[in-house]
């Protein structure tokens, strides 16, 4: 059996300021991960463009992709995705060590309100918690771009809650551009725009007048 | 196919770099056992059928000269079946165009009836003919040594008469297997010639009609030898008996038995290293291989398969690597076997090789890799079947960690997240990250082992032919002989310095031990021969008293200031108590020392000297060699050089093979267990690894996490292997402290360089591997899956 193509994305177009909170929204399937993937450096589109900050991704080698995600994307997965051998600070300072222009690991969980965990192990602090450290971990090295895909998807609405609260602060806080990707409706509430991604292009885009605080959303 | 064998195909497939890994070690571990095991059963069955049908003597005697009455006498002693009486000739040989002096013995054949004992295997030839005077059979190893063939001439030199022999035919015996000159540390083939003649002619040539000066007898079973050579020395002893001895004491056969003793060790030792790191491996790899199917195993047992299926299911997978291994390795095993043998037929010479692989080594061989990989792997086997379908269902639960060494580390604080990465992984399963280092440790072990004996035998080597026999020439005389002599010799061109020796035969005794060895006089302050102590200084012989070898000293349980019984088996044939006086250090041999004028006053013979140490003039030698000749007092003159250069070269040889199969082998364990233990480690950690590339890592800072942790591991184990390596070394030596040779504990840094550098070879290509699996990440792949 030789390889099978499948196109995941065709004729997308879509943009992302500086600022702004996008939720990618769409069943499993729809092409929205891929979407996510291009974004963040982690995969090239076979044919069209894609650009950051002046930058074409789309024509950049591997070693100028990880430099892109080095330096400017923040990752933030629906399974957390910490080191597990390491503390809650040693996770966020394996990202820091790296990058050029980073806040302090203190800092970054704080602003996730995990400042008197910053010596606990992944297996000894909560889901909830875990995904802030990862959050944490993705924007403390101040990029222009945050991408996390289903970041409550295995958490419980409170706990849910409670992140999204901590992604917000750092969007409102930082200004990074933050594109959140969901199958969740409800989170689409926070979003300043949200973009229905199906069947691998993009079915409608709606703005939202206000941004509702996570606090008010439940699932 | 079931379908459950489908996916233990399939599982084998998906694992087939590090199921490959693992039965490359059993492999090996099989080949050594099976390699070992029928080399030696080999050559033992080789040597028994030799001995049986060329009816090798079970008890030996040489004397001064007994008339032939005394073989009635001989053969009436209780227990004795046969008794052949011999004629034995010290002789000078001359071989056209071989400059260098050649010593000879020469050994009588009945003539009339075929030997009752020590039968001649005929390669070429005939018998000698013993109704004509010339004939002779010449050894094997010496007619090659000079490309001897039936036909060809050669001159003897017997009671200081020179005779032309023509060769009827060459031969080998069951006497001669290991055919070294009596007295001389190390085989040469073509210095020392053994050859056979009728026994009429021969007892002519060297006045012994209706004479024998030597016996061999066979005794019934049952019979203790030491009765018989009890019996044999009071009816010698007038007819100047040299101490009789039993088979076990024949040099030939001691050095075969020493062999035996060192190759049965080799089919345990090696062995059990391989397959101990085998179990180890089986252990890692089927731990994981279970762990990343717990979902798997819930769902077979939610299905209704049994706990044994299950069990049974992974010993299947267990079992087919360890069936793989033992195919291969006794295939290799027997390659290496014959070969092995064979290179044992370079110094020990029998006439066939009977190769046999008993269907005993195989089972053995094969049931202690399977047994050994089944007790690797028995726990998580049955972990496997029991774990309980609901709780399997679930995810493992996150690996947890704990503040350590880190915490308490002083320079902790500086170092980076990948490295602290390593280090807790490491301090999480320490017991792994020891049995990891413990297995890789092994191969250097197995190198250092393997290989120090080069060193030793180089050290042995150089302390008695450099340190201890400073001369390049011996030459002896036919008998005792007065000191002047020496000095008739010194006169001869070509002879720059020369000093006289007196060597006796004699039996020494202190308590119930005895010993037969010789007792040789220096003289005061001898230039060309030292004896040396434990630091390879120079011992000053006393004016009275004896040295003894050390391990003369040892075997004979007596310490300097005891008095020793010396029972001279020469001339007068006195006895004497001795004082020790000290020991000297020798690896070859043993043997007692007493100054020149001391032993001749023991003696009572006056002064006489039995030959001299001569160094020569290289530019005159062949002129010397040719007056020495002409002397009728010389028995023969014994040139080192020569026979040390071959010994060494054959000896090289042997090595430089032992070695490229030891660096095989040992780069097998090194590859298994780094490939293995990185291989697992990648797959235990890829999705952390992928986390960080996503994260912005490069390739390189990402394999420095997986491969800075089997780099620690690696360079942890070199230190240990080395030291392992000299555990076994001494442990390997154990038995060869004989009183035939000393085997020292010698490893040049130039060996552990070699170890060191064959184990970090292996474990850069583990590495080479897995950087390109690691490479080879997919990094989308592995965020979507939960661990």
């Amino acid at each position: 059996m030789g390889e099978v193509s499948v196109q995941a994305l065709r004729g997308v177009d879509f943009e992302l300021f500086r600022g702004e909170l996008v939720v990618l929204l769409g069943p499993s399937g729809s092409g929205k991960s891929t979407l996510l993937n291009i974004l963040g450096g982690l995969d090239r589109p076979t044919a069209g463009a894609v650009h950051f900050r002046g930058r074409n991704l789309s024509q950049a080698g591997d070693r100028e992709l990880t430099e892109y995600r080095r330096n400017e994307v923040g990752f933030v997965f629906q399974f957390y995705n910490l080191i597990p051998s390491l503390t809650a600070r040693e996770n966020v300072a394996i990202v820091t060590e790296i990058a050029k222009n980073p806040m302090k690991p203190e800092e970054a969980l704080a602003m996730v309100g995990l400042e008197d965990r910053l010596d606990h192990f992944p297996s000894q602090l909560s889901g909830g918690q875990q995904q802030r450290v990862a959050i944490a971990r993705a924007i403390a090295k101040r990029p222009g771009v945050l991408l996390c895909d289903e970041p409550t998807g295995a958490l419980d609405s409170a706990t849910g809650v409670v992140v999204l609260e901590a992604l917000e602060r750092v969007n409102r806080e930082l200004g990074t551009a933050t594109a959140v990707i969901t199958h969740n409706a409800d989170i689409a509430a926070m979003a300043d725009r949200v973009v229905h991604v199906s069947d691998g292009h993009i079915a409608s885009v709606e703005t939202n007048a206000v941004r509702k605080s996570p606090s008010e959303i439940h699932w | 196919m079931r379908a459950i064998n489908r996916k233990l195909f399939r599982d084998l497939w998906r694992m087939k770099g590090q199921a490959l890994a693992i039965l490359l070690v059993i492999a090996s571990g099989v080949a050594t056992a099976v390699m070992s095991i029928s080399t030696n059963d080999s050559l033992r069955l080789t040597q028994a059928v030799f001995y049986r049908d060329y009816r090798f003597a079970d008890v030996f005697v040489s004397m001064k000269r007994a008339p032939q009455s005394l073989a009635q006498q001989i053969e009436a002693i209780p227990g004795v079946l046969q008794a052949e009486t011999r004629v034995v000739a010290a002789a000078r040989l001359e071989v056209e165009n071989y400059a260098d002096p050649i010593t000879g013995m020469i050994v009588s054949l009945p003539g009339n009836r075929p030997p009752l004992l020590n039968r001649l295997f005929l390669r070429s030839g005939r018998l000698p003919d013993p109704d004509r005077e010339n004939e002779t059979v010449v050894s094997e190893t010496f007619a090659l040594a000079h490309t001897l063939h039936a036909g060809d001439t050669l001159s003897a030199v017997i009671n200081g008469r020179r005779r032309t022999l023509v060769i009827s035919g060459i031969a080998l015996s069951p006497e001669f297997i290991y055919p070294i000159a009596p007295g001389s540390l190390i085989p040469d083939f073509a210095g020392y010639g053994i050859l056979w003649m009728a026994r009429k002619p021969l007892g002519a040539a060297y006045g012994m009609e209706g004479a024998f000066n030597d016996v061999a007898l066979s005794i019934a079973p049952g019979t203790n030898p030491r009765d018989v050579v009890d019996r044999l020395d009071e009816l010698t002893r007038r007819y100047g008996g040299r101490g009789a001895y039993a088979r076990a004491d024949q040099i030939s056969h001691r050095y075969l038995s020493e062999e035996f003793k060192q190759l049965e060790q080799m089919a345990f030792l090696f062995p059990a290293i391989f397959l101990g790191v085998a179990a180890f491996l089986l252990n890692v790899v089927v731990t994981r291989l279970i762990a990343t199917q717990r979902e798997q195993i819930a769902i077979l047992k939610a299905f209704g398969y049994r706990n044994v299926d299950l069990a049974f299911h992974y010993l299947e997978f267990v079992l087919l690597i360890v069936a793989a291994g033992s195919l291969v390795g006794i295939g290799a095993g027997v390659w290496l076997g014959r070969n092995l043998s064979e290179m044992y037929l370079d110094f020990y010479k029998f006439p066939f090789l009977l190769y046999e692989l008993t269907p005993e080594a195989v089972a053995l061989a094969v049931g202690i890799s399977a047994g050994s990989a089944i007790a690797g792997t028995l726990v998580s086997l049955i972990r496997a079947a029991r774990l309980a379908p609901a709780e399997a269902m679930q995810p493992a639960s996150p690996g947890r960690y704990h503040r350590g060494l880190l915490e308490v580390v002083a320079f902790a604080g500086r170092l980076g997240q990948p490295t602290r990465m390593i280090i807790r992984n490491l301090e999480r399963r320490p017991v792994k990250a020891l049995l990891t280092v413990i297995g890789a440790s092994f191969a250097v072990a197995i190198l250092v082992s393997g290989m120090f004996f080069t060193d030793a035998v180089g050290l042995m080597i150089d302390v008695q032919f450099k340190l201890a026999n400073r001369y390049d020439l011996t030459v002896s005389f036919t008998e005792p002989t007065a000191r002047r002599a020496a000095y008739s010799l010194s006169a001869l061109d070509g002879v720059e310095h020369i000093e006289p020796f007196r060597s006796v035969p004699a039996r020494f005794r202190a308590g119930h031990r005895t010993y037969m060895t010789s007792l040789d006089g220096h003289p005061p302050g001898a230039r060309l021969r030292h004896l040396l102590d434990d630091r390879f200084e120079r011992v000053t012989l006393p004016p009275e008293g004896v040295l003894l070898t050390d391990a003369l000293a040892d075997l004979l349980q007596i310490r300097p200031g005891e008095l020793l019984t010396v029972e001279v088996l020469e001339g007068a044939r006195p006895v004497r108590r001795v004082p020790v006086v000290g020991t000297i250090k020798e690896y070859v041999g043993v043997f007692g020392y007493m100054d020149l004028s001391a032993l001749n006053r023991l003696m009572r013979e006056g002064d006489l000297i039995s030959g001299a140490w001569m160094t020569t003039n290289p530019s005159t030698r062949d002129g010397l060699f040719a007056k020495l000749r002409q002397m009728p007092r010389v028995a023969g003159a014994t040139m080192q050089a020569k026979a040390l250069a071959n010994f060494q070269e054959t000896m090289a040889q042997q090595m430089l093979t032992f070695a490229f199969f030891n660096t095989i082998l040992a780069g097998v364990v090194a590859f298994g267990v780094v490939f293995n233990s990185a291989r697992i480690a990648l797959s235990e950690r890829a999705r952390e690894l992928a986390s960080l590339r996503v994260l912005g890592f490069t390739r390189g800072e990402v394999a420095y996490i997986l491969i800075g942790e089997m780099a620690l591991l690696t360079f942890a184990a070199l230190p240990v292997g080395l030291l392992i390596g000299r555990g076994i070394a001494a442990f390997a030596i154990r038995n060869v402290q004989t009183d035939l040779f000393r085997v020292p504990l010698v490893i040049h840094p130039s060996t552990d360089a070699f170890a060191v550098g064959v184990v970090l070879v292996s474990a850069l290509i583990s590495v080479w591997l897995i950087k390109r699996d690691l490479d080879r990440l997919d990094l989308v792949e592995v965020l979507k899956t939960k661990e």
